[in-house]
């Protein structure tokens, strides 16, 4: 694992953080007065049943949505106004729902898209395509990293779904992000892929923070540092897991569903 | 073209024998031989015409086809150049090149003002705006004084290249016209071609993607249109030095629904599509001009079958094909 460089987990520190964060839409209130503190080397998890606004909050946090209502922090810096790239910019990158890759091109190619701009390569009209050639090595580290080395010129809309994801997650650590946003990241992979990319998932939380949405809980419960409940767009509950676990409004939201 | 292509087909039985490059090649020599013949085979006037439109049509394409933006107002920029560069050629006095290059960076100048405004919107909204700034540039161009009203910029000199060979005679002009389609090509070649064009490949293909991946997408697109804009205006402004004069006729409304068209007509997402468009519909007006039918009727009644029939163009549908794959067209996207 050497596109990941295995590090001591180091001192918490907060490096996103929301306070009241709040998004009306036509006045349904989608979310509201949700308090967020993400952490450095530390996986939190916003869990929740379908509808409780955890996607809102991504996209919230992530400037893909205005929030109505509240403040953003990244790094100490105020994002509330922030237009999405520039967050990307700032070294916050998120995944989505529904696997976001560039179906047309190759593996190589979705990659390498996302190392051209932070190596100046983004913006030459006047080069060849073999320009981008530089980038190979680099992007070639990270998918044998992530195990694609046998599809490296595989168009993405080849891949199977859960190969997808795992390009996805690829694709967003060639950014090299210090905060990292994972949508539902293990969603219908089949056992061996959720088995590895929860393991890589684990990695990334040693060095950088790590926000995911996830419906998953044994691997919530296994790979988690900290745990936020979402029902009906307001926070219910928050803590370790076990603390997590034991809320008796946590256990009622969750009836009928999974057991937490 | 070496390295990873996004057209290489992905297995190996797949890639294209050499005999395919060869023929590929082969059709490439003889368009070319066509090209530096033309003149002699058809009235050069009518080649330059094509050569023009084919430009024309081309740099739309890199809008359409490449970034994903319908602009419904490129007439602007093909008729703005062809002022720019009549003023520039009979008022000014300036040589040919330099006419033209006053006619590029206008219309460069024109397409900053209207991407600006524009390309924040998605869509038809998009393409509405775009008409709209167009039609007060139409408005502008009737009112303004050297554009003098209906009757336009007559009488525009060719002049002599560089000061040394004069192109009054259709030959010299010709192979000028031929020289300049060629470098616009080429660089559209190499831009759809190049790191920025991978980028707007990719905000093409997911736009919400590419942002969360720290790309401006509105800048890039601004950049496609921009260059688009400032090559729909190399073809207008050589279009003014070919028929030596500039009127409202390129900067209305139905030009830019021609170019369209062509687009169409030819096939987006193929550099040689919207040119091959652009030359059926410039032939077929040229045949009907002197027929009783109404021409509009006629190109109205071709895109109808073309949507019907082959939605991806007429070079679409051929690189689509058996034959087309055979020979290693890839479609992209």
């Amino acid at each position: 694992m050497n596109a990941i460089p295995a590090a001591a987990p180091e001192e918490p520190r907060v490096v996103l953080t929301a306070r009241g964060l709040g998004k009306d839409f036509a006045g349904f209130t989608a979310v509201n007065n949700v308090d967020l503190d993400v952490e450095h080397a530390r996986i939190h998890a916003l869990i929740g049943p379908n509808g409780a606004g955890k996607t809102t909050v991504f996209n919230l946090m992530t400037k893909f949505l205005q929030p109505t209502r509240g403040q953003i922090t990244l790094l100490g810096q105020d994002i509330t106004k922030t237009r999405p790239d520039r967050i990307a910019r700032m070294g916050m990158v998120r995944s989505f729902q529904i696997s976001a890759v560039f179906p047309h091109l190759t593996v190589l190619e979705n990659i390498r898209v996302a190392l051209q701009r932070p190596n100046r390569l983004a913006t030459q009209f006047w080069l060849p395509l073999s320009a981008l050639d530089r980038l190979n090595g680099r992007a070639e580290e990270l998918i044998e990293t992530f195990g694609l080395a046998e599809w490296t010129d595989t168009r993405a809309a080849e891949l199977s779904y859960g190969r997808k994801r795992v390009l996805e997650i690829a694709t967003t650590l060639a950014l090299d992000p210090q905060v990292l946003l994972l949508d539902e990241p293990l969603a219908g992979m089949g056992l061996e892929d959720v088995r590895m990319v929860a393991g890589i998932i684990r990695e990334l939380g040693k060095t950088r923070a790590v926000l995911m949405v996830e419906h998953n809980l044994s691997v919530v419960a296994d790979i988690c540092d900290h745990i936020t409940v979402l029902q009906r767009g307001e926070i219910i509950a928050s803590g370790s897991y076990a603390t997590v676990s034991q809320d008796p409004r946590v256990r009622t939201a969750y009836m009928g569903t999974e057991e937490p | 073209m070496s390295g990873h292509h996004p057209t290489t087909p992905l297995t190996p039985t797949a890639r294209p024998h050499s005999a395919a490059a060869v023929i590929r090649k082969g059709l490439l020599l003889v368009v070319l031989v066509l090209l530096l013949a033309a003149p002699f085979l058809v009235y050069p006037i009518f080649a330059m015409k094509l050569l023009c439109f084919a430009l024309f049509a081309a740099s739309f394409n890199l809008l359409l086809g490449y970034t994903g933006l319908l602009s419904f107002g490129h007439a602007a920029f093909f008729g703005g150049a062809a002022y720019f560069t009549a003023h520039a050629a009979k008022v000014w006095g300036l040589t040919p090149e330099l006419a033209l290059v006053v006619g590029v960076a206008g219309a460069s100048a024109l397409g900053l003002v209207f991407g600006l405004l524009a390309i924040r919107r998605q869509g038809i909204y998009f393409a509405m705006i775009t008409l709209a700034l167009s039609q007060m540039f139409f408005f502008f161009c009737l009112q303004a004084r050297f554009t003098h009203g209906e009757d336009g910029i007559q009488s525009v000199p060719r002049g002599a290249l560089f000061g040394l060979i004069n192109l009054s005679g259709n030959y010299a002009m010709y192979y000028f016209v031929l020289a300049v389609f060629l470098i616009g090509v080429g660089i559209i070649y190499r831009f759809v071609n190049s790191p920025f064009g991978m980028i707007l490949k990719s905000i093409r293909e997911n736009e919400q993607r590419a942002v969360s991946l720290g790309l401006s997408a509105a800048q890039y697109k601004l950049g496609a249109f921009v260059m688009s804009a400032a090559l729909a205006g190399l073809a207008g402004g050589l279009k003014a030095l070919v028929f030596q004069f500039a009127t409202l006729t390129d900067v209305g409304w139905q030009m830019s629904g021609e170019v369209i068209l062509m687009s169409l007509l030819g096939g987006i997402g193929t550099i040689i599509g919207p040119m091959v468009g652009a030359g059926l519909v410039v032939t077929l007006q040229n045949v009907l001009a002197t027929s009783e039918f109404p021409v509009t009727v006629i190109t109205g009644l071709v895109f109808m079958v073309c949507v019907m029939v082959f939605r991806r163009g007429i070079l679409g549908e051929f690189y689509a094909s058996r034959l087309g794959r055979k020979l290693g067209f890839g479609l992209p996207g």
